[in-house]
């Protein structure tokens, strides 16, 4: 059992993390609270589709460019370049999806004057 | 010296004289950064949209540190508005011209029809047009959400 | 209320950790990750667009479809806070 945790101790960070954000989500009656919570469950998936890229005694994905002319690259010695893209791609969508949450947020604490949960259902009427 | 000193001095409003000082020391060095970053994407860490969250955390530091509406002298609304729009157009028409001079859309390597180069090199370029479309777009959008969400949509006075 | 949301939590914690016993070690080369495509892309990206930095190339060349929709996001984005922050002030 503690080899198992000592060997992929870094997923277990991941599931940490990830259901710290999740609790958040679902747990907090603060609207507030449940962006954050959602923010940072993005950043553990990120965290972890980065670390599927790593390779032990590897360098970064920003190559020899007369190696790699020449075809003299070795696969082994550079890192997957792939889970950096997507987690870039992920990285700008997370912060419209921020900006979009936040201004949903305001738009609310005009019209209700408070961002509990609770508080909101009520003023509505259930 | 005694220039900055009388420019840092004379604007009303904004925050404390030492964040106005180090703000107004620091705005160009991010923009160079910026744009390095931008440039020289091919060859370090870097690209489209890190340089342009660079540019636009310049003009947010100094809506930060003065205002909103000291940073619309530096950056109108309208040219916000057009930096967007080019900066979206130069991706999106970039991939059309390529598809109208007999290639595929966003396929770089058919502009050697218009401009002979080998395909690579065509390729390399197209990259850096189409990362300065992605850097204009992400500067322009990261400087209005801050003014919204700063200013909780009225644009007139933030943080 | 906080009583079955953490106890959600921990079942879900329980079965993500009990599915982490499939995953590779942490900086294996032979990973399922890196072993298919990406070794392609190590190879023939640098012969095939003269770029260095593996990330731009692949970000620009072979996804560039994803990032101009990427682009699209973000302008949608912007567009939708200037809509619900200015549209109805009373």
């Amino acid at each position: 059992m503690l080899e198992e945790i000592v060997a992929k101790y870094n997923y277990w960070i991941y599931v940490v993390l990830m259901m710290i954000g999740f609790y958040a989500m679902i747990g907090k009656r603060n609207m507030v609270k449940k962006l954050l919570g959602m923010n940072i469950f993005q950043t553990t998936i990120i965290l972890f589709f980065i670390s599927t890229g790593v390779k032990r005694d590897a360098g970064i994905p920003i190559v020899d460019k007369y190696a790699g002319l020449a075809g003299e690259l070795e696969v082994a010695a550079v890192m997957n370049p792939l889970p950096h893209v997507l987690m870039l791609t992920a990285i700008v969508v997370g912060v419209s999806v921020t900006g979009v949450a936040l201004a949903v947020l305001t738009r609310v604490y005009r019209e209700y004057g408070t961002l509990e949960e609770d508080e909101i259902l009520e003023k509505i009427g259930r | 010296m005694r220039r900055f000193r009388e420019q840092v001095q004379n604007t009303e409003g904004g925050t404390d004289l030492i964040i106005r000082t180090s703000v107004r020391l620091m705005v160009p060095f991010i923009q160079l950064f910026g744009l390095y970053v931008i440039v020289h994407g091919h060859y370090s860490p870097g690209g489209g949209f890190q340089g342009g969250v660079l540019l636009g955390s310049a003009f947010i530091l100094l809506a930060l540190a003065y205002g909103v509406e000291y940073s619309k002298k530096y950056m109108s609304e309208f040219a916000n508005f057009l930096t967007v729009n080019i900066g979206v157009f130069i991706f999106v028409g970039f991939g059309i011209l390529c598809a109208l001079v007999g290639g595929f859309f966003l396929d770089y390597g058919a502009m050697a029809n218009v401009f002979p180069m080998p395909l690579p090199e065509w390729r390399y370029w197209g990259v850096f047009v189409v990362e300065v479309g992605v850097g204009m777009g992400v500067m322009g959008i990261m400087v209005s959400l801050y003014w919204d969400l700063a200013s909780a949509g009225s644009r007139k006075e933030g943080l | 209320m906080k009583v079955f949301a953490l106890l959600a939590t921990a079942l879900t914690g329980a079965i993500l950790l009990y599915g982490t016993a499939d995953f590779p070690a942490w900086g294996d080369p032979e990973s399922p990750a890196s072993t298919h495509v990406s070794a392609y892309f190590i190879e023939t990206v640098v012969r095939d667009t003269h770029m260095p930095n593996l990330v731009a190339a692949v970000l620009g060349d072979y996804r560039a479809y994803d990032t101009m929709f990427e682009l699209v996001v973000i302008y949608c984005a912007g567009m939708a806070v200037l809509a619900v922050l200015r549209g109805a002030r009373s």
